[in-house]
């Protein structure tokens, strides 16, 4: 990996986020998707911190972010590969892409490279219909995707 | 920006935004909506931005360059509109941009090429291009014309102007009885009367003094939908507007605006334009100096389709898991924190302003009488324009597929569209020669009969078993497999259910064992009939929307293409070519160049040949992976 990142703004710590919200179970959900935007996943310390300061129940807190699909409890790779499972993504051939990502990159959907590099995921549908079969890696979206295509944008990165 | 104290302060501020513009400065619209987006779009509207420097002091006027939200002709993206000189351009891409600003910014002329055209046809503006003519652009009237970012253009084009007469011309119960005799159905799909849910709540929080909320339901799951995206991206203030006309009408203060986290620059671009208004003083207290308060919080989803369903929203906001409660008691009656609360979605929502702004009346001269007004779809699928399209109610569904949508692209031959996603169905295309009343029309003509054939509204769709749903459309042809698609929806539901009834928990497990069978070409004729009947037991014994409207693709699709199913079970064959347990791909000797590529691709290593010779498959090893066929440059690849 080479040191060559842009400047981002500062993380902020979980001191800091936990002082965003007032002390109340209602901001648990908040808490915690702040906490998986800024750490790219919730750790066990990270979530006995959140219940501590909300008052609820770890098993409560583990049970909304089992629930929810945003959040995660491992931590995600350098970059992040979406292939879109909506409906029209579908019938244009959705299947194959992932099912491509997964033999080239040796893992199953859910899961993160060995070197921590990529992690490859399915969501729901991001909403770009027209252009499908539609790829997300990080916050790009690639359009009219093909296994080529995608090799390609990955090789970029 | 200075807080706005009064309505004179408010008008003359939207004064001063209308006699600072210039009709003559060129504008650019550069689409950044879904689809364009997806394509790149982002580079065009940067290189816009970089040759308009280049080029400083060329300009009579100096152009401005705005990102709009979509354009809605997704197919031919990325789009870009040019004004005062009306001219659209598709398929722009970023090197495009230097003559766009040569010949059309400075010039003021035409790039031809980049024109759209269509059979020998070129077209200059957008409103003579087919996919446009049919439309009627009301909720959609400021997507892709206004800068979503930036709220003073916002205001010259309108915004806030009904929340304004509303608030200071028209009582609350003015504003609740023109939303009812607008006969205005929520948009979300259930289709159920806004005006009513809203008089229910605000009479409960009158006779049950306290606060009552609203909630904007932006958690758009349907997969194959994007008009609530299109909306929140592209027209933010529209959402805004529309709850604050609404809090007036009920007395409501508070409201949130529930968006799915998959939709980050919806989030974005709300998030915006909510700082924006709250700035001006347009959301919070004593709005216009009318001395009413609105105050409006942005919530973003966690990722649940189930939280599209109102009762989970509320468990949502209030920081718990999403599982639906049972109804009575409706969020009219105890919705969020146990108050009277009343959920819209939020195209119905946008409609708000629209209907107060021209009045009850001119609304329901839109549509049909039982569904007024327009609706939104994302065509989209196997269509050739494929995209966002915004029509009157009550429109046929071969003007809808065929006029708009232009048919279906290449050799495909159209089998059936799919309305109202997970919860909808899948109707036989044949349906669109039928009128609502069950009367067969002459067969469809190159040209549909606007008012002939199937009616898009409410109340047609749900004679045909599917729903008219959220908006989404999508087209199948005869290479989409209606039993793989009624899998592929059970197997989304059944990911998605929450798992609190049982009908739905075990429910969905056990349709899609039928359905995993009939794809591996196993089964007998008698399982469809035990698949209907316990879908039926979903539909009757399911707790929450969702459960009960799961077994909707499966059910319109065995009514209609029974004969699909069966040529999977008896027959073991895929007619459409999809379930691969039931497919041989072989390389057609006739077509095949010898190009090789797909021995290169060929993850297995099944495919042999030399280059310039033929090449073919071992059907053995072969897993049916189709990547063959993706890479194939003649289409030599045949599945069987």
């Amino acid at each position: 990996m080479k040191a060559k990142k842009p400047t981002k703004p500062k993380k902020p710590t979980i001191e800091i986020i936990l002082e965003r919200y007032p002390r109340h179970p209602q901001h648990l959900i908040g808490l915690l998707q702040d906490v998986q935007a800024a750490f790219n996943y919730i750790s066990s310390e990270n979530l006995n911190l959140i219940c501590d300061y909300v008052g609820v129940p770890i098993t409560q807190a583990w049970s909304i972010a089992t629930f929810y699909k945003s959040f995660s409890l491992e931590p995600k790779g350098e970059h992040e590969i979406k292939v879109c499972l909506g409906t029209t993504c579908h019938l244009k051939g959705a299947e194959r892409l992932i099912e491509g990502c997964e033999r080239d990159l040796h893992v199953e959907r859910g899961q993160t490279t060995g070197d921590q590099r990529f992690t490859l995921d399915t969501v729901k549908c991001v909403g770009a219909c027209a252009e499908a079969p539609v790829v997300m890696v990080d916050n790009n979206y690639l359009g009219q995707a093909t296994l080529i295509s995608l090799k390609d944008q990955l090789k970029k990165l | 920006m200075k807080k706005i104290k009064d309505v004179s302060e408010f008008q003359e501020l939207r004064q001063t935004l209308l006699a600072a513009y210039d009709p003559d400065q060129p504008v650019a619209r550069v689409c950044l909506g879904p689809g364009c987006l997806a394509l790149g779009a982002e580079k065009v509207s940067q290189t816009f931005k970089s040759a308009l420097k280049k080029k400083k002091g060329s300009f009579k006027v100096q152009p401005l360059i705005k990102a709009t939200g979509c354009h809605g002709f997704c197919s031919q993206g990325t789009l870009v509109s040019l004004a005062p000189l009306d001219l659209m351009y598709v398929r722009v891409k970023p090197e495009d941009v230097p003559e766009i600003v040569e010949t059309s910014l400075i010039k003021g002329k035409a790039v031809e090429r980049l024109l759209y055209s269509d059979n020998g046809t070129r077209y200059k503006s957008a409103a003579e291009i087919p996919f446009y003519r049919a439309q009627q652009k009301i909720v959609l009237k400021n997507v892709g014309v206004v800068d979503p970012l930036d709220i003073q253009d916002a205001i010259r084009s309108g915004a806030y102007q009904s929340m304004a007469k509303a608030l200071l011309e028209m009582s609350p119960d003015e504003v609740l009885k023109t939303v009812e005799v607008s006969g205005l159905r929520g948009r979300g799909g259930g289709g159920f009367p806004t005006g009513y849910k809203w008089r229910r709540a605000a009479e409960n929080a009158r006779e049950n003094p306290g606060p009552a909320y609203l909630i904007a339901n932006g958690e758009e799951g349907d997969p194959g939908a994007f008009m609530d995206r299109a909306i929140m991206e592209g027209d933010p203030h529209a959402v805004i507007e529309g709850m604050i006309i609404g809090g007036f009408a009920m007395g409501a203060h508070e409201g949130f605006l529930y968006v799915r986290h998959e939709y980050p620059i919806a989030i974005q671009h709300l998030s915006v334009a909510l700082q924006q208004a709250r700035a001006l003083g347009l959301v919070g207290k004593n709005i216009l100096g009318t001395g009413f308060d609105f105050e409006l919080h942005l919530h973003r989803g966690a990722g649940a389709y189930v939280c599209g369903e109102e009762t989970a929203i509320i468990a949502s906001l209030e920081g718990r898991v999403g599982e639906p409660v049972v109804r009575p008691p409706y969020p009219v009656e105890e919705g969020l924190w146990n108050r009277p609360t009343v959920i819209n979605n939020v195209e119905t929502w946008a409609n708000v302003p629209h209907i107060v702004n021209m009045g009850a009346d001119s609304y329901t001269n839109l549509g049909v009488p039982q569904s007024t007004g327009t609706k939104i779809f994302s065509l989209v699928g196997k269509v050739k324009n494929s995209g966002l399209v915004e029509v009157p109610m009550g429109i046929s569904l071969g003007t809808l597929v065929e006029g708009i949508g232009g048919g279906v692209p290449g050799q495909g031959r159209f089998k059936a569209v799919q309305t109202g996603g997970p919860s909808g169905g899948i109707i036989p295309y044949e349906l669109r020669d039928i009128t609502s009343e069950g009367v067969k029309q002459e067969p469809a003509k190159a040209v549909p009969d606007e008012k002939k054939g199937l009616s898009v509204d409410f109340d047609s769709m749900a004679k045909t078993g599917s729903i008219m749903g959220g908006g989404g459309m999508i087209v199948m042809d005869d290479h989409d497999c209606v039993v793989d698609l009624a899998r592929y929806f059970l197997r989304f539901l059944h990911e998605e259910s929450c798992g609190k009834c049982l009908p739905c928990r075990l429910g969905l497990q056990g349709m899609l064992g039928f359905l995993d069978n009939f794809a591996r070409g196993q089964g007998t004729p008698e399982d469809i009939d035990a698949l209907e009947s316990l879908g039926q037991a979903l539909v009757d014994g399911s707790l929450c929307g969702l459960g009960r409207s799961a077994p909707n693709p499966v059910l319109t699709s065995i009514r209609y293409f029974r004969d699909e199913y069966l040529a999977h079970i008896v027959d073991h064959k895929c007619p459409a070519g999809v379930c691969r347990d039931l497919i041989t791909y072989s390389i057609d000797p006739e077509t095949c160049d010898g190009c090789g590529l797909c021995a290169k691709h060929c993850p297995e290593a099944c495919i042999s040949g030399k280059k310039k010779k033929l090449f073919t498959i071992d059907t053995a090893a072969c897993i049916r992976c189709g990547v063959c066929r993706e890479v194939c440059p003649v289409d030599a690849v045949l599945v069987a």
